[in-house]
């Protein structure tokens, strides 16, 4: 149940996507997601449709792959549209009792839905072709003109790589400890909403007991590695910008621009 | 190497004070091999990060290679010369790329990145992790992961190599890859070790083998002659090789071979010897 959160995941492919500067695609992602919100047309829409897909087409991720990315946020749209569609007040077109669909209600929820699933495709589209390190290194080196205002943008960044570092370590933690309570006749399964919520009491204290005694493990290990901040440090790889970046760049402002003006 | 001079630790535990080392004296040679062996509570994972200044001694003083642990601008210079491998291998890998977190250290030394790959790819050799250099950690096997926190230190130069217990956590197979490993990094590239362990077996082939009991040195020498003092290893808890209490059992019986056997080989020539 646990493995199948596929958000933040990177899926290791060669193409011109995958191997764009990390800054480039966060910036990019930016400026299509800015474009999503000022688009209000429902036609519209089709534009950052065939954005995304040629962007998909280029990037060799297996569409399986990214559609499975909105199964866990499924039942939150349903609750967006369902919202939309039912007390969007306007021209009713159908109605059963005191429920009612109007036009504009649907005009909306189509909106909403495209603006959630575009956001949530555009964002994952940068992880599934960034490898974390990269992505953090992104952040790190976007961020780092904010220093002069005291912001940690490397501790951050660290801070990012070890969260990322220990999902997978910490989801399997997770599920060997539901095992053997469910062996020890916990139950994960049944009851209310709230029962549940209690139940995950003996999963969520071990887990976290876990998870404090591994960040103390870790701590030492970093500081036996000579780590100490990020002053003085350097990168194996180093970041740098070719022509695909600026092209790459200079299409997503022109993108961004365009729909501002036009819609 | 590594010189501990009348070295004393304790730490609170229950309002009651546990002294864990008390006037503990050794030197670690340069290029030596070294076990240190005890059972749980000895004081032998407190001398691990005595060494590391990851903890400072109550009184005396520890030395690498001659710079003071307390000496707080000796700090990073003992650490880079002094790499320590911890026992869990999953605590101790930052990165999310093999790669990228044996290139954690030297980037911390703040290395050139071109020297930082070679490095990076030479040690991932050593350690006969080649060709794994972007595979995500959490897939690998516990000895693997070993291996790669044991690169991760290779990468930084250090002289010195100090594990805690490196194979408690592993399989078989893991540990039989750690301690090859291991060996290799201490006869090919003559760097000095310092292992730690409760299995008996990882001692055999060490120069010298320090055993702890209660924060004090109890027995000390080669593999050979700590092993053959049976009686003493059982009284302090631990264990000797099967073939060394078997030597003992056949001693007993009247038959005329040597006590001190603590391999299979060595076993197996004495008894063809008798026939």
């Amino acid at each position: 149940m646990l493995r199948d959160i596929t958000i933040g995941q990177y899926y290791p492919a060669e193409s011109v996507i995958h191997k764009l500067d990390p800054r480039t695609k966060i910036l990019g992602s930016f400026m299509m997601i800015i474009a999503l919100f000022v688009i209000t047309p429902l036609w519209g829409y089709l534009i950052p449709f065939g954005t995304l897909a040629l962007v998909i087409l280029l990037s060799k991720v297996p569409l399986k792959f990214i559609l499975k990315g909105l199964k866990p946020i499924l039942f939150f749209m349903i609750f967006a549209v369902s919202i939309n569609v039912f007390f969007t007040p306007g021209k009713v077109i159908f109605s059963y009792g005191f429920i009612e669909i109007t036009m504009e209600g649907l005009e909306r929820a189509l909106m909403t839905l495209s603006r959630f699933v575009f956001l949530i495709i555009t964002s994952s589209m940068v992880t599934l072709t960034t490898s974390p390190m990269a992505l953090t290194d992104g952040i790190e080196k976007l961020l780092n003109p904010l220093k002069v205002i005291k912001f940690p943008a490397h501790e951050l960044a660290m801070m990012m790589t070890i969260a990322l570092r220990f999902i997978p370590t910490l989801i399997e933690e997770a599920d060997k400890i539901m095992k053997a309570q469910t062996a020890r006749g916990a139950d994960f399964e049944t009851g209310n909403i709230f029962n549940r919520a209690k139940n995950m009491i003996p999963l969520l204290v071990p887990l976290f007991i876990s998870a404090f005694r591994r960040a103390d493990e870790l701590a030492m290990a970093m500081e036996a590695r000579c780590y100490r901040g990020g002053v003085g440090r350097t990168r194996m790889k180093q970041l740098r910008f070719n022509h695909k970046d600026v092209f790459a760049l200079v299409f997503s402002v022109l993108y961004c621009i365009s729909i501002m003006i036009a819609l | 190497m590594i010189r501990a001079e009348n070295v004393s630790f304790k730490y609170m535990r229950n309002e009651e004070m546990n002294h864990v080392l008390k006037d503990f004296n050794i030197h670690v040679l340069d290029g030596e091999f070294v076990v240190i062996m005890g059972h749980n509570g000895s004081g032998k994972s407190t001398f691990a990060k005595l060494t590391n200044a990851i903890l400072l001694p109550e009184s005396g003083d520890i030395y690498v290679a001659d710079m003071n642990t307390k000496n707080d601008e000796n700090l990073w210079a003992i650490r880079e010369k002094a790499g320590m491998i911890f026992q869990n291998p999953d605590n101790q890998i930052v990165a999310t790329m093999v790669e990228e977190d044996v290139a954690f250290g030297p980037e911390n030394l703040g290395v050139d990145p071109e020297e930082i790959r070679k490095r990076v790819d030479r040690v991932l050799k050593i350690v006969n992790m080649d060709g794994y250099q972007t595979r995500p950690p959490h897939m690998l096997s516990g000895g693997q992961k070993q291996r790669i926190a044991i690169a991760g230190i290779l990468a930084m130069s250090p002289d010195c190599i100090i594990l805690d217990e490196p194979t408690a956590m592993l399989d078989p197979s893991g540990r039989i890859e750690v301690l090859d490993i291991i060996h290799r990094l201490n006869q090919d590239e003559n760097m000095t070790v310092v292992l730690i362990t409760h299995f008996m077996n990882e001692a055999i082939h060490a120069d010298r083998v320090i055993v702890l009991d209660d924060g004090h040195i109890k027995l000390t020498g080669a593999p050979k002659e700590v092993f053959s003092k049976i009686n003493e290893m059982q009284a302090i808890g631990l264990d000797v090789p099967e073939v060394t209490k078997l030597a003992a059992y056949l001693k007993s019986e009247g038959i005329d071979i040597p006590s001190n056997i603590i391999t299979l080989e060595e076993m197996i020539s004495e008894l063809c010897r008798l026939k």
